[in-house]
This record gives C-alpha cells, sequence and structure tokens, in this order.
C-alpha cells in the first residue's frame, strides 16, 4: 500500500519534471506541495531513525548545515540515491527520483523545514 | 447530613489550598499496569494504565525523543527516559512529573538497570561508552569510555543489557567487540573485552542471563557470547545466512531483546532479507526461516512464547504479521495503522499495544481474536514501555 502510494505521486512528478523547464528543485515545490510535505516527513521520520530527528546524527552522522558544508553537493545526491556500501546507508533509489533527492540535499544545506505530518 | 457536611466543611478549604501549592500527591495505586508512550516529535511521554486501556497523564520537556527507549527503577515508580539527545530523565509515574533530569551525552539510545536497582546505565554514541547514574539522585558514578584500536577512537556502544552481579554487556557497533563491565564496585569497574563479528548493530540477552546474541550488520552471521562460560570467546551463530546474495536495503536497523526468545529458541530478524530465523538456543542450529513480508524490525514473542509479532521497516511499516511458534508458521497477516513502529505486550500478554506514528494513534488489539480493542489518541507515538519490564533481566 505505502509503495503504491509513493510510486504515484513519483509517477505525477516525473510527468510534471519532464515536461516543465524550470530546473526540478525550484518547480517541484510549486508544483507537488504534498509531494514536498512527504519528503519533509521522509527525511525527518525515516532518515531521522538513524540520522536524529533534529538532525544533528545518531548512528548515521549530522545532516545539519555545518556538517555537510564541505561535502559536494553531487556525492550527497549520489549517497541519498545509492547509498554508502559497507555502512548502515541504504541506496533511496526507488523511493526518491533524482530531482528529489537534489531537492533534499538543497533543503539540508540551508537547513531542513520542520515536519507538517504524514501525508493525509 | 446537611449539618454534617457545614461543620466539617472548612476543613477542605485549607486542603484544596495545600494541594494546589504543594508538589502533586500521588493518589494510592499499584504501578504494575501503567507504562508510557513516547510521543517522539514533541518531546512528551503519556503515562498509560494497561487495565483501562486509558491515558492517565502527559509529561513534556524530555528533549529530542527520536531514538527514545525507557528502563524503570524496581519499584516500577519512575521511567528512565533515554533521549537521543542524551537527556536522562527520571519520570515519576504516579504523579506524572519529572523527578530528575540530566543531559549525561551528546548521543544517548538506550540504557539498563542494575540487577539490585541502585544503577541506571546510559549506552551513549557520543561520546561513545556507557555510564552509570545513582538510580535514585541520576549522580554519575562511573564513566566507561569505549575505546578500541590504537588511535584513541571510542565506538558508538549498541545492545546494552543488565546482567546478575550488576554487570552489563553492551556491544561496540565500530569496535567489533562484545564486552562486560563489572560495577559491583562502581568507583571501580572492571571491563572484560570479547572480539565479536563485524559491525553488531543491536544485541540480546537471554532471560536467564545466560547468552548474548549480538546482531551484526557487517557479514551474515550473529556473535554469541555464552556468560556462563565467556572464556569460550565469542561464537559465531547462523554462519552465511544470507548466502552469500545481495543484501536488500534495510531503511531501519532491527532492535533485539530478550523477546526475541520463546520455546526454546530465539526468533531474529535477517538483515536485508526478509526473512525471520529461527535458531535453537544451545545447539545453535538453524531450525528454520520464515519467509515475510519486508525487513523485519521488532521480532517479538508474546509473553507465553506461543506467538510472535512482527513489524517492518520502511516502505513496508504499515503491516504486521503473526508467527506460531508451534509449527513456525506465518498464521496473520494486519495492518493495524500507517508507521508502526514499536510493539508492547501486557504483562501475561492478552493484550497488545501498537503505535501508528503516521496516524498519531496506539491501537490496542485482543492477541486472542487479533481483533482491534480501543485505539489511543498520541502525537506522533514510537516507543511502548510498560512496568513489567522492571522485572525482567535484559529489559
Amino acid at each position: 500500500m505505502a509503495h503504491g502510494r509513493y510510486r504515484n505521486v513519483f509517477l505525477a512528478s516525473i510527468a510534471v519534471a519532464a515536461a516543465s523547464p524550470a530546473s526540478a528543485q525550484d518547480a517541484l515545490p510549486q508544483v507537488q506541495p504534498e509531494r514536498v510535505r512527504e519528503l519533509v516527513h521522509l527525511v525527518r521520520q525515516d532518515c531521522g531513525s538513524c540520522h536524529g530527528l533534529t538532525l544533528q546524527g545518531g548512528l548515521g552522522p549530522a545532516l545539519t548545515p555545518p556538517a555537510l558544508r564541505d561535502k559536494p553537493r553531487e556525492s550527497l545526491i549520489a549517497t541519498i540515491l545509492g547509498g554508502r556500501p559497507g555502512t548502515p546507508m541504504p541506496p533511496f533509489r526507488g523511493i526518491v527520483v533524482e530531482e528529489e533527492a537534489a531537492w533534499i540535499v538543497d533543503r539540508l544545506s540551508e537547513g531542513f523545514p520542520a515536519d507538517q505530518g504524514a501525508a493525509r | 447530613m446537611l449539618h454534617l457536611i457545614v461543620k466539617y466543611m472548612w476543613w477542605t478549604v485549607p486542603l484544596l489550598l495545600l494541594s494546589a501549592c504543594a508538589t502533586p500527591q500521588p493518589v494510592l495505586r499499584g504501578t504494575g499496569d501503567l507504562g508510557v508512550v513516547i510521543e517522539r516529535a514533541t518531546g512528551q511521554v503519556q503515562v498509560i494504565e494497561t487495565s483501562g486501556r486509558k491515558s492517565l497523564a502527559q509529561v513534556s520537556g524530555l528533549g529530542d525523543l527520536s531514538h527514545a527507549s525507557v528502563v524503570f527503577s524496581r519499584d516500577g515508580r519512575y521511567a528512565y527516559v533515554f533521549g537521543r539527545d542524551g537527556g536522562l530523565t527520571k519520570v515519576d509515574l504516579l504523579t506524572a512529573t519529572i523527578a530528575k533530569r540530566v543531559v549525561q551525552a551528546g548521543n544517548s539510545i538506550g540504557g539498563a538497570v542494575s540487577q539490585d536497582g541502585r544503577l541506571v546505565v546510559a549506552q551513549n554514541y557520543e561520546p561513545g561508552g556507557i555510564k552509570a547514574f545513582d538510580a535514585d539522585t541520576l549522580e554519575l558514578v562511573a564513566d566507561v569510555p569505549a575505546d578500541y584500536g590504537t588511535e584513541g577512537k571510542r565506538s558508538k556502544v549498541v545492545g546494552l543489557a543488565d546482567l546478575p552481579g550488576n554487570r552489563f554487556v553492551y556491544s561496540l557497533f565500530d569496535g567489533n567487540e562484545i564486552r562486560v563491565t563489572d560495577l559491583s564496585d562502581p568507583r571501580n569497574p572492571k571491563t572484560q573485552r570479547y572480539p565479536a563479528g563485524k559491525q553488531p548493530y543491536d544485541a540480546l540477552v537471554t532471560p536467564d542471563g545466560r547468552y548474548y546474541i549480538a546482531g551484526l550488520f557487517g557479514e551474515d552471521g550473529l556473535s554469541m557470547l555464552d556468560l556462563w562460560q565467556p572464556a569460550q570467546g565469542v561464537r559465531t551463530i547462523l554462519p552465511g545466512y544470507g548466502r552469500g546474495e545481495q543484501a536488500l536495503p534495510v531503511y531501519k536497523m532491527p532492535h533485539l531483546r530478550g523477546w526475541a526468545v520463546a520455546a526454546g529458541r530465539a526468533y531474529l530478524p535477517a538483515i536485508g532479507r526478509h526473512e525471520v530465523l529461527v535458531v535453537e538456543l544451545g545447539s545453535w542450529k538453524e531450525v528454520a526461516r520464515i519467509p515475510v513480508k519486508s525487513q523485519p524490525v521488532f521480532v517479538m514473542a508474546r509473553p507465553d512464547g506461543r506467538e510472535v509479532w512482527v513489524n517492518f521497516a520502511f516502505p513496508d511499516n504499515g503491516w504486521m504479521q503473526v508467527i506460531d511458534t508451534f509449527n513456525n508458521s506465518l498464521v496473520d497477516t494486519l495492518q493495524p495503522g500507517r508507521a508502526i513502529l514499536h510493539l508492547e505486550f501486557t504483562p501475561k500478554g492478552e493484550a497488545v499495544w501498537i503505535s501508528a506514528r503516521d496516524d498519531n494513534k496506539v491501537a490496542i488489539y485482543d492477541t486472542g481474536t487479533r481483533r482491534k480493542l480501543a485505539e489511543l489518541p498520541a502525537a506522533s507515538p514510537s516507543g511502548i514501555f510498560f512496568t513489567s519490564r522492571a522485572f525482567r533481566t535484559g529489559f
């Protein structure tokens, strides 16, 4: 059921991203506010089970702006999508698309938004 | 009658005033059917009662509870709540107030209470190690760093459990070791080290305090230490359970406790496989591997051991499955709500409380009929902990 819900939203957001000439990270919050809400909830709650709800770290490292300052954006996006072999960081490809991973990295770098709860 | 009320009513005025000013007076009651529900996002806990299936009170100001866990004082009155942010809060269940609170580390995941009830011990990620506190005052009495290697590094500590003799056993996630620290003289801790498998992520001690089993993230197998014969060292059990196949992604680390033990066997979550592994205690023979819906997180036996209830990692965390331990088969599949994070059986197991984080509720199921008995509202609930843990080794 969870798979199905996410998959439908992915397809919608891929379709919108493909049709839109604007960069994905700008377009995403405008075209899919409900998906933004889901992504924020996903990062805060499910990434938060290792990185902490406040993203100050846990089994996984901190994901706060100071902690990420010296990390290249592309490698952070690659880490979200592909995971880090040899560590507990799993690949999220199939759960977030590349544009969404980039959006997450950009939001993390500036201070991640507060959770508004699960999708309704 | 009326003249009696008038005659004695003047007493009630100062009494009411007194109770309004003084610290809350506990009602006269036992605590054996009490517990707490963590409301992770808001840093609060609810004090609940399993007999009435109701919430009694809410206590706030407990900090970051994103990976909170709870142990209980041996009198069952106080809950020690360990927060992610290193906060250790002693909550009085009878008055629903904070009795004591310290911030003891930068990053913490849980703790344990000593056999004699005098020490509460925290396991910390940052700085890596364990710390012991006076259970009454929360004064620091011992600080045992989890240093490893030759460069002065400190490991994250996982899988802490209490043992007879005021000893504590735990694992070093980064250091690949199991350690036993004797705190019978807390001012002079003595630690034994045992090399273990790669990246232990959590561990359990069997209810008799004999076997310590650490789940490994970094290899196919589990590390087992026989605490009655520790000189034999760590042995790998269920080696190569993944059969060399590519591991599936693990979106949430499983949790291990003595609840995995039922009918003389341990029911263990496979890492990176959608299976529950069943191993016979003592002989360590694989008895079965039970295919389940997704990556298991909590594989928890009902107190009588006849059933094992399983929840799953994101994104399949809306599901639960029930295993009959008599023939190791799946007997039920449930959808109690969205984002099932935890479950806790009542002391004798007639009901199970299940937290559904994304539905902001706790669902209570009858374990006989597997029908829902009640729901309680809770803000982003995660862990549920009942006072019956106070009397179990390894909880």
